[in-house]
């Protein structure tokens, strides 16, 4: 670690200062949105055929901020408002990409998405496979997803498996901060559409990444590839929680909680749903014979239900017990009050552990 | 682009033809039509022209190359229904009786430009250059649209109804950011335009000044549903001015209406006064596929009226009368329909060669593990079938 002063010494040289401002803020903690807005950032400057357009991601720089600053840097052409009509933005970046462009778009909310749903199954997805390969859409969707922020209702809807059920769509969530910048770069450079789930919960956490090192070797092709690569965020032994998105916080916290109890869980953060990494997950479980799925999707005909199936058909024999899910409710996301109730808790999460059949 | 810079686009073209900018965007009083349905040239003030919406006459070598269209796109919406009868061929949207709006659609595009078609465009899409098998590959029940969109600058058909209208307007905006005077023309029918992806793309097109022709055949049937039903507008070209760009109405059975037209409206939008919306009064002259029955919903008096309008007759009079149809210009233009329609009945007569292994190839760049292992357990079916 680099130490650091919050004074600027008047007598040092100028490069020196800007070494010292560099290092600082090399060692700042970074939050998620920021770098989501470095990738972006980076994708611009890396490629000129990315484009990035949405609601408010102009002057304002999205409600999120997520596009902070781009128009000004990259310029009206390179980052722009839409009017307000989803399927307009999906339907012209299809356009786009069959032009030559890779349209990065913005839907403002999860619940918000839908107008463009046509646009997103019939072509997005379709336009691959109708023209045998001869028009790809490389296109990003960020969608703004799930509740933990209090938002009332269309805010806050976990929509993930509409787009996992349909296929040539590739359905990216990033949990963590390296991850966000990392996932942002492979969605934006992929031949295929992405939809790219962005925990709207996580949008101000904050974590320790150098995004300049990251982006380096991203650039230059030495960083571990993310998607189709389940990610261990914590190895153990006793059962496997088996998540993503905005629910791979919750299971960590989860974890550190059981272990204090005696039982070692090791929590695996899917990262892409679409392609999804059977190979790792697997091999978890039949390594703790025991497993949960966390999501705060409602449960019934959700990613949620084809995981536990996966599991199931694959780990059979290394099963001590059912596989279980801690989901959201079957219910409409509720009201910012009573969204503690919906939503999968640690206590939740412990609570189904105990139901795993333990031995006496 | 500010309000203010929309307001002086159209004040700047409109004040070239001397008129106020409503009377730019608004259709001219009455359609456009040159020709009689006798074939007669129509006098000048009869023409439904205006200041700001004048058309110049399409030469006689072009009127030549649509005429030789014309009748191709008629020779082929008939041995594709013949087939259909004949079981050779799935199923065929036939745009018989409105041939003359599909040929001036791809022929007012030059090299580089767009076409956006629908289910009902064949005929278009056979003019825009597409191999006449290739143009029919999915109604033969394939699996993908026969052709490669990049090699001849035309979309696959579009299903969903203005679902393509915003395609065409992304590609349209993609070349303009890169300094491309691409036009697009976008198609759709009567009925489309109330969805609401009619409203987002031509909204689109206009807020960013694109230069994207919207060609809406208003053939007065959605299947079965009358014009009637769809809209209260005085015209559906009418609607234009709502979103700040030109409409005009043309006759859609008046190749020489329609060719004057469309080539002036990709004249203007290249020149970079935003989008149009080209409305053809026209008639779906057949039932709506060959699975509808159209008895249950019209009289056979009203397509009896139609008839007596249609596009192919009208034109052929007039280049007979001006001495353009010699025998011989007509023997080469009967032989290349006739080449066309041999090469759909021979083609639709062998059977289509798939494999349905294919089917996982192109979902993904590269196939998901899942389904390769998918397609291997159908690899495994068929060789055990074939055993
Ligand atoms: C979004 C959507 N809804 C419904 C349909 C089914 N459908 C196919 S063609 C058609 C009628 C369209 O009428 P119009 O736009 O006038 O075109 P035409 O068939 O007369 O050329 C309908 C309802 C569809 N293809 N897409
Ligand atoms: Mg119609």
């Amino acid at each position: 670690m680099t130490t650091t002063t919050s004074r600027v010494n008047p007598n040092v040289s100028d490069a020196t200062a800007r070494a010292a401002a560099k290092a600082a803020t090399e060692n700042q903690p970074v939050t998620f949105g920021k770098a989501l807005n470095t990738a972006l950032a980076d994708a611009l400057t890396a490629e000129q055929s990315v484009v990035i357009f949405g609601e408010d991601v102009g002057t304002l720089g999205g409600v999120f901020r997520i596009t902070d600053g781009l128009t000004a840097r990259f310029g009206n052409e390179r980052c722009f408002d839409t009017p307000l009509a989803e399927s307009g933005i999906v339907g012209m970046a299809v356009g786009m990409a069959m032009n030559g462009m890779r349209p990065v778009i913005e839907m403002q909310f999860d619940a918000f998405a839908y107008p463009a749903f046509e646009q997103i199954a019939s072509h997005v997805a379709k336009m691959r496979n109708r023209t045998q390969g001869r028009l790809p859409l490389p296109m990003v969707i960020r969608i703004p997803y799930a509740g933990g922020v209090g938002g009332v209702e269309h805010h806050c809807d976990s929509s993930e498996a509409y787009y996992a059920h349909t296929p040539g769509l590739k359905v990216f969530t990033p949990a963590t901060v390296a991850d966000a910048y990392l996932m942002l770069r492979e969605a934006i450079d992929s031949e295929d559409p992405v939809v790219f789930f962005e925990p709207k919960k996580l949008y101000w956490s904050k974590e320790q990444v150098n995004l300049e090192e990251l982006a380096a070797q991203y650039e230059a092709g030495k960083a571990a590839e993310t998607e189709g690569k389940a990610r261990i965020a914590r190895a153990g032994s006793d059962a496997t929680l088996i998540t993503y998105g905005p629910s791979v916080s919750t299971c960590m916290q989860a974890a550190k909680v059981a272990a204090e109890e005696g039982i070692s869980l090791e929590v695996i953060d899917i990262r892409t749903i679409v392609p999804f990494d059977d190979e790792s997950v697997a091999a978890s479980v039949r390594k703790t014979g025991r497993a949960i799925v966390v999501a705060e999707a409602q449960g019934f005909a959700s990613v949620a239900s084809e995981i536990v199936a996966r599991v199931q058909e694959r780990c059979f024999h290394s099963l001590a017990a059912p596989v279980l899910r801690v989901t959201g409710f079957d219910i409409p996301f509720p009201a910012p009050t009573l969204e503690k109730y919906n939503l999968p808790s640690v206590e939740r999460i412990l609570d189904t552990v105990d139901q795993l059949q333990w031995e006496a | 682009m500010s309000t203010d810079a929309h307001a002086g686009r159209m004040t700047e073209v409109s004040d070239k033809f001397g008129i106020t900018p409503e009377d730019y965007m608004l259709p001219a009083r009455h359609m456009i039509n040159l020709l009689d349905p006798d074939g007669t040239l129509r006098p000048q003030d009869k023409q439904g022209t205006e200041p700001g919406h004048e058309y110049p006459l399409p030469s006689p070598a072009r009127l030549m190359e649509a005429y030789s269209a014309l009748v191709t796109g008629r020779r082929v919406n008939d041995q594709n229904s013949a087939l259909v009868r004949q079981g050779r061929m799935a199923v065929y949207p036939s745009s018989h009786g409105q041939e003359a709006c599909q040929v001036a659609a791809a022929l007012c595009l030059e090299e580089g430009d767009w076409l956006f078609p629908t289910y009902r465009d064949t005929v278009a899409v056979l003019t825009k250059g597409v191999a006449p098998m290739e143009v029919m590959t999915s109604f033969r029940g394939e699996w993908h649209c026969g052709y490669d969109p990049k090699a001849y600058n035309c979309a696959p058909m579009a299903t969903p109804l203005t679902t393509q209208l915003l395609h065409a307007v992304g590609v349209a905006h993609a070349a303009k950011l890169r300094g491309e005077d691409t036009v697009v023309v976008a198609m759709c029918g009567d009925g489309a335009t109330s969805e609401g992806d009619f409203h987002e793309a031509l909204n689109f097109a206009a807020v960013f000044n694109l230069p994207v022709i919207f060609f809406v055949q208003n053939n007065k049937y959605a299947i079965s549903v009358p014009f009637s039903q769809q809209s209260a507008a005085p015209s559906l070209a009418h609607k234009a001015v709502g979103y700040g760009m030109a409409g005009e109405r043309v006759d859609g059975n008046d190749l020489m209406a329609l060719m004057a037209v469309m080539t002036r409206a990709v004249r203007l939008a290249r020149e970079g006064n935003g989008p149009l919306l080209v409305e053809a009064h026209t008639y779906r002259m057949q039932a709506h596929t060959n699975a509808d029955d159209d008895k249950r919903y019209r009289e056979d008096a009203e397509v009896a009226e139609w008839k007596a309008k249609d596009p192919v007759i009208r034109i052929q009079s007039y280049l007979d009368d001006a001495g353009l149809l010699t025998e011989q210009a007509t023997a080469e233009i009967t032989e290349k329909a006739e080449a066309v329609a041999k090469t759909l009945r021979d083609g639709m007569n062998q059977d289509a060669d798939t494999d349905p292994r294919e089917l996982f190839e192109h979902v993904y760049s590269s196939k998901t593990p899942q389904m390769a292992e998918q397609q291997a357990m159908l690899a495994d079916e068929l060789a055990r079938e074939e055993a």
